[in-house]
């Protein structure tokens, strides 16, 4: 199944959480958010959130800023 | 007069340093981390971005103590209120906090803010329960308006971000201290010590500084510096300033000289 995952292409197996994605790359859920198609997914609900075809992810978290 | 500095409060949090540091642009975590700790500061912003998925170990929450740092996410890159309301709701569900240094950019040449759509995110975030401090330019009727709004401090600009210009804005920057019922947090171009020294003298209840210790040939040092800098700039305000004059003032007394021919003295 392909989502996009921050802009790029991406392959999940079907059924899969977005909490399934976040682990297989090895981040920290609790200091991330996520949104998907333009809604917010706080990091507590990541694993009831199954992906969907075509799905657009965007991983966020905090970085150095002013 | 108690002789105790006073503290700082910001919708009922206190605050004992007056300094808050940013935390972009350092060369390292463990650097930024020691620079923090070294400027004494407890209010630390942080920005929100896309996780770099070729770099995912560089998670700058790793690097900081929420138990001793009070967290300030900002809105930077947002262009307009949509945008700044839409990285507020995403920091506020990533930070767990609902405090926001509100910046609403469109121009990425000058960063300058733009006030409209500032006052529109303002009163949108403040009915969602957002602490928002707006970053500003130095208008003081902007500065009332946001006030009114709702904001918990208001954040006018000495000059634009990271240019290390001081505070070109004084004139307004002192009429803005001068009206505001909120604290006003001296933010953006502050390049140096003295001038964040300045910025406290006028009256400021405190000031924002990032590039110019993240930048420095030693953060740790710079971070100290700023730190003494914004201790004595406040402790000279409470102690009340003497007013400047164009003409001469002795210091020395003015009678009592000896009557003898002075001349010895200088040969």
């Amino acid at each position: 199944m392909n989502i996009q995952c921050n802009g790029e292409n991406r392959t999940v197996d079907a059924g899969a959480t977005l909490m399934d994605l976040v682990t297989a790359m090895d981040l920290e859920p609790k200091t991330m958010v996520a949104e998907v198609n333009g809604t917010i997914i706080e990091h507590s609900a990541f694993g009831e959130r199954t992906l969907k075809e075509g799905d657009r992810v965007e991983l966020i978290r905090f970085v150095g800023g002013g | 007069m108690s002789g105790v500095a006073e503290m700082l409060t910001i919708s009922d949090t206190q605050f004992p340093s007056r300094l808050f540091v940013g935390t972009g642009k350092f060369a390292s975590s463990g650097l930024m981390r020691k620079a923090i700790e070294a400027s004494g500061a407890q209010m630390v912003t942080v920005a929100l971005r896309r996780i770099d998925l070729d770099n995912p170990d560089d998670d700058i929450m790793q690097a900081l103590d929420r138990d001793k740092i009070h967290f300030l996410p900002n809105t930077s890159g947002a262009r307009n209120a949509d945008e700044a309301v839409r990285l507020a709701r995403l920091a506020r569900a990533a930070g767990n906090t609902n405090w926001l240094k509100l910046e609403v950019t469109p121009d990425p040449r000058t960063l300058l803010p733009d006030p409209v759509d500032t006052l529109k995110a303002t009163e949108q975030l403040v009915r969602e329960g957002f602490i928002v401090l707006p970053y500003m330019n130095a208008d003081p009727i902007l500065a009332l308006r946001l006030q009114d709004a709702g904001a918990a401090a208001v954040m006018p600009l000495g000059s634009p971000i990271g240019t290390n210009q001081g505070i070109q804005t004084a004139m307004q920057v002192e009429i803005i201290i001068e009206q505001a019922r909120v604290p006003v947090v001296v933010d953006a171009g502050i390049g140096a010590p003295s001038h964040a020294a300045l910025a406290m003298e006028m009256g400021a209840d405190a000031v924002l500084v990032n590039t110019a210790i993240a930048v420095a040939g030693d953060p740790v040092r710079m971070a100290r510096a700023f730190k003494a800098a914004v201790e004595a700039g406040r402790e000279a305000f409470e102690a009340g300033l003497g007013a400047a004059s164009k003409t001469a003032s002795a210091s020395s007394p003015e009678t009592g000289l000896p009557e003898a021919n002075l001349d010895f003295i200088v040969s």
